[in-house]
């Protein structure tokens, strides 16, 4: 085609290429499914905040003063399981990953485009069943949902909330099947493996999972189901079944599920690091087997979490063993993370801030694993405040943190546009702060004896309760200020160009926003990942902090 | 866009080539997916039946294994009709790929119904897990209720993904007519074959664990 004859005024992208309801909820483009993602688990997030800000409310004060313990068991299981399955485990696989794998690897689409639309009408329809379960009166399991009193003794919605669960499974699934099968079969000429952003790895590890532990969890939801249903004696002591059983099968998913939450997010820092620091990534190589080591050695430590359900001791040695080995390739990536700061040109932009916060939580998070991987230990603080604080610091300071970064590092190519950057250094201030003053009192109280799920304690823990509570409400203000400058960037914000960081990779080599087909050519690719010491290549930095 | 662009290929695509190799890599993965899906199921059967072999045992012993054996045979029948077809959409038959397309469905609904027949006779037998559960045998009693829990999860998931697969082969049937497989695209059939050979193939499993193994040690005791 000639370029002069078709090259209109203004350019269509993805964004206006198209107009109308319609076009966004029967689109095939996988940039536009990404931000129909970001509209339902924004709205998951919110849901499953206002259930954090309730339980931090309740916990202001020793007695059980605000709500009666049956609401409370209502709250903290409706904020588990919002969080987990339709924030923390969709969030940047579905954004994020939606629309930068395809680009990333220079290809038009994922593989199946169709597919993709339908995994997030799953991903919706769940999520909405799941609410619908609120509505009408809640759940009271906790998001795991354990027997005998999940099957037999609960009055609350166990079905509904599970069938719920089991849809949205399905969504993780062919998420992560189009995922793999793009990376295998899409990638543009020259785009070998070793080639490949880390972000692609990660995401690729974290399909792996997805694909893999998600049945396990659907088959287990399933029999819970069934079990509840028609009382099939599977999990039921009476009728020769174990309830044992459920937690092996429901930890045989749910503990790689951390995995499916923090290797994306370890997608988004790889990426980050390596942009402003101005350097290649040290050790790529170790970087992206590391994402596959954490996936697999992940599927083989659920016992720790059984550490006092009647496993034997030698059971629970061999799985306290296994859990210490993930902590190999997860310092992997700290360390070569680390590296790659060494000598680096590193600028603090607001991506960056996150990119650097989440070091730090990741690392807290990461060595208290340790600890609670550690059977004797484990014996000791299980379930207590202190295990709250560790997976808290791992998924909101870990996923959050990659999250929050990926989003502000790539909302210039997503939307076209510049946010404020005093304002969003601000917020990253903000979610730190909140975050450290939400959950480090947690780990102190967790190793004094304050068990979890309960909406009353001792007096003399009101202190630690009460810095909490006042972390939770600045982490929430963290939270909200984005909403409203993201708002406001689309209307005010600068233009951004195709590449207003000066970073590497192809979703910075076409235009922002993309066009529809993602590159008006076909990229050919013959270089490295990363590749910033090529100087002559390198565009210099532009100074942000004037916007 | 100057290049030809087959109707078959999507817009994704460079190649009918990289679509045939994505659509199957895909389908592995489903596949892959489908038995950690079946896995669940089956860790609860070695579960209890090596806590309780005795119950087992008797339970495998209420089966119809001439019901079963034919049933096993012909969902083996099927997968050959199965291959057939896939082979003849490799040669641009359409007559017979419609052909083995259309016997493969007739099989299909065969073990349905057949298993159809063999549900109703436990529910007459009281076999079904529940309030209503008796088992002959006093000495089992309701231990063997585990078992019949685990049967039919497992062959109701078996058979529910029959009734998937005989809506997929109806769905498949129309292009097949209008001859819109041949030797350049079929993707959708090959796929369609390996989910077929797939859901075969976990039968062929749980026809021994649960109607064979060790109902002759209850018989002879």
């Amino acid at each position: 085609m000639s370029a002069e004859a078709t090259v209109p005024e203004v350019k269509p992208n993805y964004l206006t290429a198209d107009h109308g309801l319609k076009s966004w909820l029967l689109t095939l483009d996988h940039k536009r499914i990404g931000l129909l993602y970001l509209l339902g688990v924004s709205f998951f997030f919110l849901l499953g905040g206002i259930f954090a800000m309730l339980i931090r409310l309740e916990l202001l004060t020793p007695a059980g003063d605000m709500v009666q313990p049956d609401t409370y068991n209502r709250l903290f299981t409706m904020h588990g399981v919002m969080m987990i399955f339709f924030f923390l485990i969709p969030a940047i696989p579905g954004i994020l990953g939606n629309f930068l794998i395809p680009i990333q690897i220079g290809a038009k689409d994922l593989a199946f485009p169709k597919l993709n639309l339908l995994s997030w009408y799953l991903f919706m329809a769940g999520g909405l069943a799941t609410f619908g379960a609120i509505v009408t009166g809640g759940l009271d399991t906790g998001w795991t949902f354990y027997t005998p009193y999940s099957s037999t003794f609960s009055t609350t919605a166990v079905i509904p909330v599970g069938l719920g669960i089991f849809v949205n499974g399905f969504s993780g699934i062919l998420t992560g099947l189009n995922f793999m099968v793009t990376i295998h079969r899409m990638r543009a000429p020259g785009m070998t493996w070793f080639r490949l952003p880390l972000f692609v790895w990660s995401h690729y590890a974290t399909s792996l999972i997805q694909v893999l532990g998600t049945p396990v969890l659907a088959i287990t939801l399933v029999l819970l189901v069934l079990e509840r249903a028609f009382h099939i004696g599977v999990f039921d002591p009476t009728r020769g079944g174990d309830p044992v059983l459920f937690q092996h099968l429901f930890w045989f998913y749910s503990h790689p599920a951390v995995y499916i939450m923090i290797l994306p997010s370890m997608a988004v820092i790889s990426e980050l690091i390596a942009a402003f620091s101005r350097k290649r990534i040290f050790g790529y190589h170790f970087v992206a087997f590391s994402s596959i080591a954490i996936a697999v050695l992940g599927f083989l430590v659920w016992g720790h979490h059984l550490f006092v359900s009647s496993q034997s001791v030698y059971a629970g040695t061999v799985f306290s063993l296994l859990t210490m080995l993930v902590a190999i390739p997860s310092a992997v990536k700290v360390f070569n993370w680390s590296f790659t700061l060494y000598q680096g040109a590193v600028s603090l932009h607001t991506p960056m801030l996150y990119a650097l916060g989440f070091i730090g939580l990741f690392m807290i998070g990461g060595l208290t694993g340790v600890f609670l991987g550690t059977l004797g230990f484990d014996v000791h603080v299980h379930d207590t405040y202190f295990v709250v604080a560790h997976f808290h610091y791992v998924m909101v300071g870990g996923t959050i943190m990659g999250y929050l970064g990926g989003l502000h590092f790539w909302w210039p190519k997503i939307t076209g546009r510049m946010y404020s950057e005093f304002w969003s250094r601000m917020s990253a201030l903000l979610v730190f702060v909140g975050f450290n003053l939400t959950f480090f009192p947690q780990f102190l109280l967790g190793y004094m004896g304050m068990p979890r799920r309960y909406h009353a304690y001792p007096e003399e823990w009101q202190v630690l309760n009460v810095l909490s509570t006042a972390g939770a409400s600045v982490l929430a203000l963290g939270f909200l200020l984005p909403v409203a400058y993201f708002f406001w960037s689309l209307k005010f914000g600068a233009v951004a160009g195709r590449n207003p960081w000066g970073a590497r990779g192809l979703e910075w080599e076409t235009d922002s926003p993309p066009p529809t087909l993602n590159f008006d050519q076909a990229p050919v690719v013959d270089h490295e990942a990363y590749n910033y010491a090529d100087d002559a290549a390198t565009p210099g930095m532009k100074p942000l902090s004037a916007h | 866009m100057s290049t030809a662009h087959p109707a078959a290929l999507a817009h994704q695509f460079e190649s009918l080539e990289q679509q045939k190799e994505s659509a199957t890599l895909g389908m592995w993965l489903f596949l892959a997916q489908e038995i950690l899906f079946f896995g669940g199921l089956f860790m609860a059967y070695l579960l209890y039946r090596w806590r309780d072999p005795q119950a087992f045992a008797a339970g495998s012993h209420e089966l119809d294994i001439t019901l079963g054996l034919i049933n096993t045979v012909i969902l083996i029948a099927s997968s050959l009709t199965m291959a057939l077809a896939v082979h003849s959409a490799q040669l641009s038959r359409t007559k017979a790929l419609v052909r083995w397309l259309v016997a493969t469905g007739v099989l299909g609904t065969a073990f349905l119904v057949i298993k159809y027949f063999e549900y109703s006779a436990k529910w007459e037998h009281h076999l079904v897990p529940g309030p209503g559960f008796h088992f002959p045998e006093a000495a089992i009693g309701g231990r063997a209720e585990i078992f019949f829990s685990l049967y039919f999860a497992m062959t109701g998931m078996h058979a529910l993904h029959m009734v998937v697969g005989l809506g997929l082969l109806g769905w498949l049937l129309v292009p097949a007519m209008k001859g819109k497989f041949n030797a350049e695209y079929h993707n959708p059939i090959e796929c369609f074959g390996l989910y077929w050979h797939f859901v075969d193939i976990v039968w062929i499993f749980l026809f021994p664990l649960l109607y064979l193994i060790g109902r002759h040690y209850h018989g002879a005791t």
